[in-house]
């Protein structure tokens, strides 16, 4: 796939320039412009995050589609693209699942030279522990799965476990005690906002318009057909307008009249204050419903599953932090002494089978790309690439055609929550 | 602690309660065609705002409960007994 055009870039950012600025004093020009509304574009894209962002640069980097808008209510990223816990990886339960995530996983390894922008694509390897044998049997499925796909992914033991990971207790004192785990080398961490700006940056410099500020509250269908939005800062005609809005997926498809199999749950995370770096893998524990990672910067990050009952605010709870620390401290006790310093939570898109909800609607020229759940920041790119080529040709790609909304109502669900549950 | 109430036991700890889902007309099983069926199981009208749920009070009187609960703020306006009537 090798359609990518050259694009006009602002300043490139190199060794060279960094020096020059560091030297020269001169202020670096801003990533991303601002604009007055036109009142029509091509393409409308709905949502500020990294799905909106990276479908709006891939409609211009390969297909030359640049009379773009995203429309974003607040500030790019500040959905949940800005407060994941950035997990990468692509050992799904599904072959379709698999090999959506695997190409996301090949777009991420070569997105910072894409974007000429340092996302800082990490794959230390992702490790999920086992501590029942359904469980294990789960990821014994799961391994074979992702071979058939060319994903690295295998079962491993407690004593290599122990050597991956030098402060988990794989002892039999812990309530459930580890039996084995998934390892997947590939899987990862990146850094989120990165991936953000660095997408905004590439569509700008390709002519999309980025507006900030500008928040959808109708969308116009006459005959059955997508005719434009009404947003706080004037009507604009689009013959083509895609939603990209995650946990607001239900409120902004009901006004084009399309409904959605939706429910908004939070899903909270929480940092540690820094500790010198021991932690080189991202571990997950569906039993102890739990996660780690350790940040650059040498704080532990910790997430867990959603929140018990929907919501549209992202408020965190007590109950939370307590029950990620005890279940925390039953894989690695000697993580005692260390004090939680922030937690937040971010809207999560819920489908009942754990996968998303991409392609065409009832309504022609509205196109979703929604119910990413817990698991949608990995998906970024290759949602991007792919509703971007939808959009452009009309054509559904095979990536993602088992995800279209209809399977709901012709009952051909794909079903992920053994891959995708906890462990984002 | 969010407090959630509850029509027999009083006023609890949400921990206590079972979300269950959105409250619907549940079509008849016999006439509805598998389109409005599955409709029924998997679409979902999740507004922002006022949404009528049903709960089930799991660690107190076992009751399932008619909530209608604003999804942004979290109050709740009216709860009943899913079971002793009142308007659908
Ligand atoms: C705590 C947490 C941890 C997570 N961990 C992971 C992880 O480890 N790995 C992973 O892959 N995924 C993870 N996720 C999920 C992931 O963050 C999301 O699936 C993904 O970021 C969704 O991106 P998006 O661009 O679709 O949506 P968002 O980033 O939410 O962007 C949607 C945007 O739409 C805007 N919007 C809404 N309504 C309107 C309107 N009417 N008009 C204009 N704009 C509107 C919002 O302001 C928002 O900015 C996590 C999520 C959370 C909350
Ligand atoms: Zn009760």
């Amino acid at each position: 796939m090798k359609l990518r055009r050259s694009l006009p870039r602002p300043a490139r950012y190199s060794g060279f320039g960094l020096l020059r600025h560091a030297l020269g004093g001169a202020p670096w020009p801003p990533v991303w412009r601002r604009h007055d509304l036109r009142d029509r574009y091509d393409v409308v894209v709905i949502g500020g995050g990294v799905h909106g962002l990276a479908t709006a640069y891939y409609l211009a980097a390969n297909h030359g589609v640049n009379n773009v808008a995203v429309l974003e209510r607040g500030y790019l990223g500040g959905g949940a693209s800005g407060r994941n816990t950035a997990i990468i990886r692509s050992n799904y339960l599904t072959p379709e699942g698999v090999a959506f995530y695997h190409r996301s996983v090949r777009l991420y390894e070569s997105l910072a030279a894409d974007l000429n922008f340092n996302v800082m694509f990490s794959q230390r390897g992702h490790l999920t522990l086992a501590h029942t044998d359904s469980a294990l049997r789960t990821m014994r499925w799961r391994a074979e799965v992702n071979k058939l796909q060319g994903v690295d992914s295998s079962l491993v033991g407690r004593s290599e476990i122990g050597s991956l990971v030098p402060h988990l207790d794989v002892s039999d004192r812990p309530r459930f005690p580890i039996l084995g785990g998934l390892w997947h080398p590939p899987g990862g961490i990146v850094r989120h906002d990165a991936v953000v700006w660095g997408y905004a940056r590439g569509a700008d410099a390709a002519g999309v318009h980025l507006h900030q500020d500008t928040e959808v509250v109708g969308i116009d269908v006459t005959g059955g057909r997508v005719q434009g939005v009404r947003t706080n800062r004037g009507r604009i005609a689009a013959p083509a307008v895609v939603a990209c809005t995650a946990g607001w997926a239900s409120t902004v498809c009901d006004l084009a009249g399309v409904a959605l199999p939706i429910t908004t749950f939070p899903l909270q995370a929480a940092v540690t204050e820094p500790v010198r770096p021991f932690l080189d893998t991202v571990v997950v524990s569906g039993t102890r419903h739990v996660y780690v990672s350790q940040t650059d910067r040498g704080e532990l990050v910790f997430g867990a599953a959603v929140d018990p009952f929907p919501s549209y605010s992202s408020r965190g709870s007590l109950e939370f932090t307590e029950g990620v620390a005890a279940h925390v401290l039953e894989l690695m006790p000697a993580l005692a002494p260390v004090r939680i310093l922030r937690q937040w939570a971010g809207l999560c898109d819920m489908t009942p089978d754990f996968s998303p909800v991409m392609g065409p609607t009832p309504v022609e020229g509205f196109y979703v790309d929604v119910g990413w759940g817990t698991y949608g920041f990995k998906a970024g790119p290759v949602a991007g690439e792919t509703m971007a080529s939808l959009v452009a040709t009309g054509k559904t790609p095979d990536l993602i055609a088992p995800f279209d909304l209809a399977r709901f109502t012709d009952g051909r669900l794909v079903g992920e929550r053994g891959a995708a549950a906890v462990g984002h | 602690m969010v407090l959630l109430p509850c029509p027999h036991c009083g006023p609890r700890d949400a921990a206590e309660f079972g979300y269950v889902g959105e409250r619907a007309a549940r079509p008849d099983p016999g006439a509805a065609t598998p389109q409005q069926w599955r409709g029924y199981l998997y679409l979902r009208r999740n507004p922002a705002g006022w949404a009528d749920e049903l709960w089930l009070h799991r660690a107190g009187c076992g009751r399932y409960l008619a909530m209608s609960r604003h999804t942004v703020t979290g109050d709740i306006r009216a709860v009943r007994d899913a079971a002793t009537g009142g308007a659908d």
